[in-house]
């Protein structure tokens, strides 16, 4: 059972994950997959509507699952069906998370009626609209940076409602009567209207109401084009440009001029049409038809949108994220009880989750065209990955699960971290013009990534050190001699990687911004990454530390790396101030603190550690 | 006697030496990076890097209470070298520790020198402008312009030291005397009201200043805040005063009087560098993603020219691409005025290669010294699980 134990999770584990590869399936009669699949410019980039709708319930909630009041689960891309087609519908979904309670009580609001506590739909929040308007205008003027928790979380809380507000302004005006009928009959009666208004105007004899339909229209198509989020509309010559595409307003103002309607504005029309006449055949019909057409002028862009789309179902992320979990704790069990078999099952899960964030990595890459690294939370990502790999070379070196249960912490504490960096939007963003830079991006970034990885496992080695001998008698001879040679090695790795990448960002800095060192924070971060790690080879040589002493400096590595990393961000100034995350702080302040213990327990008398009272 | 040398030669030398000086140069940066948010990063450079020692104001004095970048950079310096020499033993295996502490003196030589000499300039260039000069992005001089000649311009600039003495100055070229009254480094210049503002700040007598007031404003050092100088200048003819200016860098347009049959300007201004050739802004192209605001890229095409002919091309500066030339580097800043204009900034670092061969050198050097551990490592558990045990 033991030599075929590692196997059968071998097995089960690439099962579970081809499962959560497969392709996603419609619940109902209505095609919504194919709905999601459709293209539409957003923030600089063509994406598939799927990709918007998770993004932006990400935003307004934390989360991608949405709650119909009955219960029922429903997917992003229905939600946003919904909020676009049926928005009296879509104002009673609780998808607004409030969590600070002055707020709540600002709005006349309990946590009771929230969904889990904390999600209020659009009926709820409505009577305390223009408070909420008032006291965000205050706190506008306030710096982020300092704004209490109070003021950004008003702020947060109004942003996300102009964002709800975009959408309903994005396919269909709000406000008028059966506004798709008339977008569905608009090349018919367009004649007919425009002349009513110009008699009006000219002061002739006119049809009252077709001229006030017009104007109405008229008003309808300014508020939509200036609010309008989403700009599904490509242009009828040269779709593959993105600078074509309009929103529905700037489309329908443009039919105004011309007497046609976009096809793809009618197209959209008609679907809403069936979507709000409950018509599913018809539906899918009008999706299916609207699809078929861009396939023969923009094929490229929509087999990107459909990876895209089946990306975002497969959350391959999320699985890994199980996967190390689950893996970190088979390998800690291996060091107690079956070494053989469970430390190669950890090894085989470990390995599985590294393919498929790998895999997830890489399909990032080929959706934006850019080396892995463009933001804060694609550094999560690769942090974890380089971490992971060094683990994988690590564990077959030396077999002893050490490896695999530092990866699978690692991997699985990284990926949380980038979880939460994803709430703020669209992770596959549009590179800033100075980071416009491929050849940077990928040396420069690359390199600082991979040596806050390396030290990251250093720190996590040193964890697992501290944690077997004080805790448990394993940490015999043979495994601390290991794992002090492990952390020697890494550190020595992390030394040159975080040297070099820093070089390199002055080089980039010379290119850009005209000198090479300029004391900016996020360069005095890398900096103190090589100081640290220089210092712990330094001590080390100098014999000032041993084993225990080289465990407790790389420990603190993990303080340095993670105040490099955030830490900086978070002063709100400097050329590198991207990234200001409230709750971040105190994520941070727990991080460090839990290091600091550690360093701490580390310090107590060798005798009162477990392994080496066992040994004397 | 022998014994303290020795011990002094033992310290220089020690490992110890080196680690407490790290640590004492991550505590440095760590201070510097936290009072940035405070006082802003040229405050930071000045006070915690390009110092002897980081001084803390108790009351009326100044303690230093800390050690500074260059003690620090220089006894670190020391250390390596001391280190090195003591021990010097030149073998293959220690190559590639030599190449990196070598390279690292270069590093921190390279540090010090770019904290000397560098210097950094801007320059503004609306669509269609030529400009042969470049601005001080912090010093300011009083600029006295002699307009007559319709050929040239005979510009008297008096420099921001003399400003802040407040002192009165007398210079061949003019035919009156300059006497700052009052140099405000940074100010709020605001219309003058009927009654009330105290009289230090409506001195001016003539030109714009009289229907405006000028008073002083502590200085701020927040990132996207400028600070505004302005100064009170009286002019002293051998008749008696000519009379009081406002002068402040609010004040675009310099202010004009006449004196002695001849045509004056006044100006408060950011220092100019004149140079030896122009450039002329042709287009500043800011594109951005379709559909949104966030830049994609910004550029300026230049044309550039030298008055004797010899050069007289376009280049094109824009982000990771500056231009080079005569030991100048330009580098595509800013724009402002609705992408009208373009803001150049403008560096002249002689020492700018030190720190590409420093760390090419220590690039090398690491990768000789890990790799030479690596070799070591794998080849040592190569050999049967008996022996390596």
């Amino acid at each position: 059972m033991k030599k075929i134990l590692p196997y059968l999770v071998l097995i089960a584990t690439a099962l579970a994950v081809l499962a959560s590869l497969r392709a996603p399936r419609n619940p109902g009669d209505y095609d919504i997959v194919e709905f999601g699949r459709l293209p539409t410019l957003v923030n600089g980039r063509i994406k598939p509507l799927d990709t918007v709708a998770r993004t932006s319930l990400l935003m307004l909630q934390g989360r991608q699952r949405v709650t119909a009041p009955d219960g029922r689960g429903m997917a992003p891309a229905e939600w946003l069906l919904d909020v676009l087609y049926r928005p009296d519908t879509a104002h009673g979904y609780q998808t607004f998370e409030i969590v600070h309670p002055d707020v709540l009580a600002m709005l006349n609001l309990t946590i009771e009626q929230g969904a889990g506590g904390k999600r209020f739909s659009f009926h709820q929040l409505i009577g305390g609209l223009p408070e909420l308007d008032r006291q965000a205008k205050l706190a506008d003027n306030v710096e982020s940076a300092v704004r209490t928790p109070f003021q950004s979380s008003v702020v947060q809380l109004r942003n996300n409602l102009i964002l709800y507000q975009r959408f309903q302004n994005s396919l269909v005006g709000s406000g008028t009567t059966d506004f798709l009928a008339s977008l569905a009959a608009f090349e018919r009666a367009l004649p007919a209207r425009q002349a009513a208004l110009t008699a009006r105007r000219s002061g002739q004899p006119h049809d009252a109401a077709l001229a006030q339909e017009m104007t109405e229209l008229g008003a309808t198509v300014a508020m939509m084009e200036t609010y309008g989020y989403l700009l599904p509309i490509p242009p009828v010559e040269g779709k593959a440009e993105p600078a074509g595409w309009k929103n529905a307003g700037a489309s329908l103002r443009e039919s105004l001029v011309h007497g046609r309607l976009n096809p793809a504005l009618d197209a959209y029309a008609r679907i809403g049409l069936a979507w709000r006449g409950y018509q599913p055949a018809q539906f899918n019909e009008q999706v299916h038809a609207y699809r078929t057409g861009l396939d023969r002028e923009i094929p490229g862009l929509l087999q990107k949108c459909d990876v895209e789309a089946r990306f975002n179902a497969a959350q391959p992320f999320m699985t890994s994220m199980v996967i190390y979990i689950l893996a970190f704790l088979v390998a800690v069990f291996s060091w107690l009880k079956w070494p053989e078999a469970l430390s190669r099952s950890a090894f085989w899960m470990m390995l599985t989750a590294f393919l498929l964030t790998t895999a997830g990595i890489g399909v990032r890459m080929w959706l934006e065209g850019r080396p892995p690294v463009t933001n804060l939370y694609s550094s999560a990502l690769f942090v974890g990955w380089g971490a992971v790999a060094l683990c994988l070379v690590l564990e077959a070196m030396y077999k002893n699960a050490i490896g695999s249960a530092a990866a699978g912490l690692i991997g699985f504490t990284t990926l949380i971290v980038a979880h939460h960096l994803a709430l703020g939007g669209d992770t596959l963003e549009m590179m800033r013009a100075v980071l416009d830079s491929n050849f940077w991006l990928a040396t420069h970034v690359i390199t600082v990534t991979v040596g806050y990885s390396a030290t990251y496992l250093a720190g996590f080695l040193a964890l697992i050190y501290v944690g077997r001998g004080l805790f448990t008698r394993s940490l015999d001879q043979k495994t601390a001699d290991a794992l002090a040679r492990m952390v020697y090695g890494i550190v020595c790795f992390a030394t040159l990687f975080s040297f070099v990448g820093t070089v390199l960002g002055g080089i980039w800095a010379d290119q850009s911004w005209g000198r090479f060192w300029g004391w900016d924070p996020k360069e005095n971060g890398a900096l103190i990454i090589v100081l640290w790690n220089a210092l712990i080879l330094h001590a080390r040589w100098g014999g000032l530390v041993k084993a225990r002493g080289l465990m407790v400096l790389a420990i603190f590595g993990n303080i340095v790396t993670s105040w490099s990393w955030f830490g900086v961000n978070m002063l709100g100034v400097g050329l590198h101030s991207y990234g200001f995350m409230d709750s971040g702080f105190w994520w941070l302040m727990l991080f460090v603190g839990s290091q600091v213990a550690a360093m701490m327990l580390a310090g107590l008398p060798m005798n009162q550690w477990r392994s080496f009272r066992a040994r004397a | 006697m022998a014994t303290v040398l020795r011990e002094l030669r033992d310290l220089l030398v020690s490992l110890k030496l080196t680690v407490v000086l790290i640590a004492l140069s991550i505590v440095l940066i760590l201070a510097g990076t936290l009072d940035q948010v405070n006082i802003g990063i040229w405050a930071v450079q000045e006070k915690y890097f390009h110092t002897f020692a980081v001084f803390w104001s108790v009351g009326d004095m100044s303690l230093a209470i800390f050690p500074g970048g260059y003690t620090l950079g220089g006894l670190l310096i020391i250390n390596l070298v001391t280190a090195h020499l003591y021990r010097f033993k030149f073998s293959w295996r220690k190559a590639g520790m030599h190449l990196v502490h070598g390279g690292l003196v270069l590093l921190l030589l390279g540090e010090l020198f770019t904290g000397l000499w560098q210097d950094e300039y801007q320059m503004r260039l609306n669509e269609g402008e030529t400009k042969n000069y470049s601005e001080s992005f912090r010093s300011v001089e009083i600029a006295i312009t002699d307009v007559t000649d319709p050929a040239f311009d005979e510009v008297v600039a008096i420099p921001e030291p003399v400003l802040a003495a407040q002192a009165t100055v007398q210079y061949p070229k003019l035919p009156f005397r300059v006497a700052v009254r009052a140099f405000y480094p940074n100010s709020a210049v605001q219309m003058r009201a009927t009654t009330g503002a105290p009289a230090e700040f409506v001195r001016a007598t003539t030109g714009a200043g009289t229907q405006l007031a000028a008073a002083p404003l502590p200085l701020t050092y927040k990132q996207d805040e400028r600070n505004v100088p302005s100064a009170f200048v009286e002019l002293i003819g051998p008749d008696g005063s000519l009379g009081t200016w406002l002068t402040s860098v609010l004040l675009l347009e310099p202010q004009r009087f006449e004196f002695g049959g001849r045509s004056w300007r006044i100006a408060l201004r950011f220092s100019r560098h004149y140079r030896p050739f122009s450039l002329t802004l042709l287009k500043f192209s800011h594109d951005r993603y379709a559909g949104t605001e966030i830049p994609k890229n910004f550029s300026s095409r230049i044309r550039l020219n030298t008055p004797d002919g010899q050069d007289d091309r376009e280049v094109l500066i824009y982000m990771n691409n500056p231009l080079r030339y005569a030991g100048l580097t330009f580098y595509q800043a800013g724009f402002d005025n609705n992408d009208t204009t373009s803001i150049l900034q403008v560096v002249r670092n002689p020492s700018w290669l030190l720190p590409y061969i420093a760390c090419a050198v220590m690039t090398l050097g690491l990768t000789v010294q890990f790799g030479i551990h690596l070799i070591g490592f794998i080849r040592k558990r190569r050999l049967p699980a008996t022996v390596a045990a």
